[in-house]
């Protein structure tokens, strides 16, 4: 590739130099008499380039192709992202063939229909039959697409299956956030922005008895294969939006709006490892939304593993509240009884808690409806 | 900005020695009424602009193709935003590329393109001694001439100018605190920008008036040249959607400084969780796209009605499927309105709501397919004359057809999944908007520069212009689906963070990056050819493309009125190139069906006796009217 640069570039001053050298000739000309001729050899050459591009068009449109496809993502690692992946590659088929034929005919046309003394163009200014036939031509190939691609749609959009294995993934200026709805209850404790802090930085709101198993992390999410997974995704601070390239999954996150995405990773970590040979692969969620400086390095690593070792590495994470016992003090008389499990066999004395004192009033009571649609 | 005026009056010095009334310098050439002398502003201010637009995409280019180079060279425009070891700052980054966008899509090729053409060619082809309003006209191009300067300023804030993208979401454009560019410089950008929506529907107003109310004796809707109809759309369509992007900026406006929650709601940060509840940021996006989509086709539309033109007068043929033309442009432009959320499949909408939207996305693609169809259909059995106006024409069906194609895949919901916000985005609509616009706005200098300036360019520098663009310009974007099939997200600084783009494709980056400063060079080949024969051009001939159209039968350089005497009168189509029977290859707008007995089609010859009523008509002739 170093060369073909080269070799453009060079091609390039080339024809820059030829550029400067015509320059000169040229503008002498300016003022010269009215050039009867011009319609003679500059059509003619014109007219061949159109010829000359289209063949070097087409093969480098084919060659650049086969060099690049290389570097395409491999096959998806989800059902449904494979399906997609073939109704892409079904379009692209379609297209490229159009792509082909309309822009050969027009360069084709420019060519073969170029000045000549003495001919007439013919007078054709139009053909009904012909003009409905493309009219109707796309509109049908146009129709199967939609159609194809509408079922598809219609199914990753639906409701996700009652036994999807629910992961929340908070976006925030500059990473993402998971949280798990913990090992004991497997729900998702209620949230509240108000609530975030350093430590709290999901905001998990302590009154509700199903957040006291959440745990959180920010550098891995763990997955298990080939079990239905629902992203419950947010935002904290302003828009971002989850890709996972290996699975075909996109979905905004948006600040007061939760989103959601549900799919089944059908290759492990590991299985994806031997299948490409490179035993560094790792799946990773990147951010397509533009979200201030650090947009370009939103990184968290997915791993899916067998639901085995999932549950092992669910089990070895730390409950946010055992990592913070001070959190205890939000938690309300009659369900501390249940939140011991969670704490430190001797609870301390309430610690102080002042950075959150203040909004709790204000935003305690909209959080068990934050609702997802 | 103050040299770019002075070009403009220097410029327009070479036209219009007799006039009316003597106007002063400052009325005749800085603060005109004229429709001619405003063009020539829009049409200057546009290439300044893009030269701005065009700079700032080379440096993020250079960025993003040789991540690691040394940057230091920049620093005597860029300053402190290049740091000590030479690297671009992160957030200057998004600033490139958001007002590489901003300029680009809204100064050059709204302003520059309908702002230049509409008004020169609206009043010249149908017929009209000038705009319906002069004065409002006027008004139209300082307000866009004051978006410029403040657009233009914000750029050197110490905070940098707005950098949340061009389509400026919030709650990062929303909130100071989120980023740099969400500082000073987006104030400025929704300032600037409320402006140039202002200068956009004055704009607006005067070209439907225009075209309904002053067309010639005989100019009906059915012989308007496609131009106009092409125009007249592009202004309606403008007329309905600006006001709804103003709505979209002045709430902006509110939730920046007044403390409002239209696009704010659950926010935490900086430390601090912010009171405001209850609004959506995709409720923006809705208001944003409502205008976006349409302003795709705001800036294409004129671009494909000059084309249309320009086709077949060098191809000398008729257009082929006039009315189909007009048809599709009325269902494009219909249609424009209501597939605005194919931009927000997967940002949480109601999935139900993004199948409508596919299925409606996918209609459009017809009466777009139907058009690159009437142009091929167009060059066959013509008579080609590759002018450089001819060149980029041809160039822009191509770049239509090529970057058209890939809607149909991003349009599907399903596979847009994938594709939003990656480089497969970003080749689509650079081919299908950009570039052909841009090709538009190139063919329609080439083609009516004589009329503008009473100069001819040089053709030989054009082919060479165009070649090298043309070949620039598909070595800059094709290779771009590939690197957005690949996964590369847009708007990203750097693509070190991710295994999954970190090694390759960096080549491709480079490339693409040496093909757009090569293609960038050679647009210099223009502006000196442009500039140059303003002053030594050879002087044209009055008719120099022996086209149909009205603005060729006004003299060579029109003045104040474009017609000395009477208006002509309208007598046929447009389009009457190469009709059997003729004795030359083209027959003129205004000549009589009574002159050419030998040409006409049976029913042409029973609209001779209607010839007289036409004559008779009532002229709309601003001349004629009391002022
Ligand atoms: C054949 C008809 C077309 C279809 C079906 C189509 C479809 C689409 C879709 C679905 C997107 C959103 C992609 C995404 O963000 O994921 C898009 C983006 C875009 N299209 Fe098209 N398009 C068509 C023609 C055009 C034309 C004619 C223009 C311009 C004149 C245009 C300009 C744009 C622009 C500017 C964007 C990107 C805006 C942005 O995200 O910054 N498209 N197109
Ligand atoms: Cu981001
Ligand atoms: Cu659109």
């Amino acid at each position: 590739m170093v060369y073909i640069i080269a070799l453009l570039s060079v091609i390039f001053l080339g024809l820059a130099a030829l550029v400067v050298s015509r320059m000169a000739a040229v503008v002498k000309n300016v003022n010269g008499p009215v050039d009867e001729e011009r319609i003679g050899l500059s059509n003619r050459i014109n007219g061949a380039l159109f010829l000359i591009f289209l063949v070097f068009g087409l093969v480098g449109v084919v060659w650049s192709f086969a060099h690049a496809s290389n570097y395409f993502l491999p096959e998806a690692s989800s059902p449904h992202g494979r399906r997609t992946d073939f109704l892409f590659w079904l379009s692209m088929g379609i297209i490229t063939v159009a792509f082909f034929i309309t822009n050969a005919l027009l360069f084709v046309f420019s060519f073969r229909y170029q000045y000549r003394p003495g001919r007439k163009a013919s007078y054709y200014p139009e053909n009904h039959k012909l003009e409905l036939i493309w009219t109707v031509i796309p509109a049908i190939v146009m129709a199967l697409l939609v159609f194809t691609g509408w079922r598809a749609w219609r199914d990753i959009m639906s409701e996700a299956p009652a036994d999807a294995q629910v992961v929340e993934l908070v976006g925030k200026q500059f990473n993402w956030i998971a949280r798990y709805p913990g090992v004991d209850d497997n729900k998702l404790g209620a949230y509240n922005y108000k609530l975030i802090d350093n430590n709290n930085d999901t905001g998990i709101d302590f009154s509700d008895p199903a957040s006291f198993d959440d745990f959180t992390s920010t550098t891995e999410l763990h997955i298990p294969v080939n079990k239905p997974v629902l992203l419950k995704i947010r935002a904290r601070d302003v828009l971002h939006s989850v890709f996972i390239p290996h699975m075909r999954v996109k979905m905004d996150a948006v600040p007061g709006m939760p989103t959601r995405f549900w799919f089944i990773a059908d290759k492990t970590t590991d299985q994806m490892r031997n299948e490409l040979g490179n035993q560094d692969f790792g799946y990773e969620i990147a951010c397509t939304e533009v979200c201030g400086r650090g947009h370009f390095s939103m990184r968290i690593r997915l791993i899916v593993e067998d639901e085995e070792s999932w549950k092992k590495w669910c089990a070895e994470q730390k409950p946010l509240l055992t990592s913070y016992p001070e959190y205890a003090s939000r938690i309300p008389e009659n369900l501390k009884a249940k939140a011991a499990k969670y704490l430190p066999a001797v609870e301390t004395a309430t610690p102080s808690d002042s950075t959150t004192a203040s909004t709790q009033q204000g935003g305690g009571v909209s959080v068990a409806t934050t609702s997802l649609r | 900005m103050a040299t770019v005026a002075q070009n403009t009056a220097t410029l327009a010095h070479v036209e219009e020695h007799e006039h009316h009334e003597p106007h002063s310098f400052w009325r005749k050439y800085i603060f005109s009424e004229d429709h001619k002398t405003i063009a020539k502003q829009y049409l200057i201010s546009g290439i300044f602009w893009s030269v701005v637009g065009i700079s700032l995409s080379v440096m993020f280019r250079l960025q993003l193709g040789f991540p690691d180079m040394k940057l230091s060279f920049l620093r005597p425009i860029l300053g402190s935003w290049i740091d000590e070891t030479g690297k671009l700052d992160p957030d200057f980054y998004l600033a490139l590329v958001t007002m590489h966008g901003t300029i680009m899509v809204f100064f050059v090729l709204t302003a520059g393109l309908s702002g230049t053409f509409s008004n020169f060619l609206i009043p010249l082809q149908v017929g009209a001694r000038d705009m319906a309003s002069g004065f409002l006209n006027m008004l139209s191009y300082w307000f866009f001439f004051l978006a410029s300067v403040v657009m233009f300023v914000s750029l050197f804030f110490e905070t940098g100018p707005a950098a949340g993208g061009w389509v400026v979401y919030p709650p990062l454009s929303a909130l100071p605190q989120a980023h740099k560019g969400s500082e000073a410089g987006m104030t400025y950008w929704l300032v600037s920008m409320a402006l140039f929506i202002v200068s956009q529907l004055l704009g607006g107003i005067n070209y439907i008036t225009t075209v309904i109310n002053l067309r010639t004796r005989g100019m009906s809707f059915s012989k308007l040249p496609l131009t106009v109809w092409a125009f007249f759309l592009t202004a309606v369509l403008g007329l309905i959607s600006f006001p709804v992007l103003l709505s979209a900026a002045l709430l902006l406006i509110f939730d920046r400084s007044f403390g409002t929650s239209f696009y704010l709601s659950e926010i935490f940060i900086g430390g601090e969780a912010l009171p405001n509840v209850g609004g959506s940021p995709i409720l923006f996006q809705h208001l944003f796209w409502f205008l976006g989509h349409p302003e795709v086709y705001i800036v294409l539309l004129p671009a494909l009605g000059m084309t249309s033109e320009i086709i077949a007068t060098n191809a000398r043929k008729p257009i082929f499927g006039y009315r189909a033309m007009i048809a599709s442009m009325m269902g494009i432009a219909f249609l424009a309105f209501i597939v605005w959320a194919h931009h927000m499949f997967v940002t949480g909408m109601n999935p139900f709501l993004g199948s409508i939207f596919m299925f409606l996305t996918l209609i459009i693609a017809v009466p777009s397919a139907v058009k690159a169809f009437n142009y091929i259909t167009t060059l066959w059995r013509g008579n080609i004359r590759f002018t450089p106006a001819m060149l980029f024409s041809i160039g822009l069906v191509s770049f239509f057809i090529s970057g058209g194609l890939t809607g149909l895949i991003l349009g599907n919901s399903a596979l847009d999944i994938q594709l939003h916000d990656t480089y497969f985005v970003v080749a689509h609509f650079h081919l299908v908007m950009g570039a052909a616009s841009a090709f538009g706005l190139l063919a329609g200098v080439y083609h009516w520069f004589p009329k503008m300036f009473g100069r001819m360019m040089n053709d030989k520098l054009g082919y060479i212009h165009f070649w090298l663009t043309f070949i620039g310009i598909y070595l800059v974007f094709f290779p771009m689906h590939y690197i957005g099939i690949a996964g590369f997200p847009r708007r990203y600084y750097a693509f070190t963070s991710y295994d999954f783009t970190k090694h390759i494709f960096s080549d491709m980056n480079s490339f693409i990056s040496v093909a757009a400063i090569f293609t960038f060079a050679a647009q210099w080949i223009f502006v000196w050819n442009f500039v140059y024969s303003i002053f030594k051009g050879r002087k044209a001939p009055q008719n120099p493309w022996k086209s149909n159209t009205l603005e060729w039968t006004a003299p060579i350089n029109p003045g104040h009125g474009n017609w000395p005497g009477e208006i002509p009168a309208v007598y046929r189509w447009p389009y009457d190139y190469s009709k059997p029977g003729a004795k030359d290859d083209f027959i003129p707008q205004n000549v009589p069906y009574s002159q050419t007995p030998e040409s006409n089609l049976p029913h042409e010859n029973e609209l001779i006796p209607l010839e007289k009523e036409i004559e008779a008509q009532n002229l709309n002739d601003q001349f004629k009217q009391p002022h």
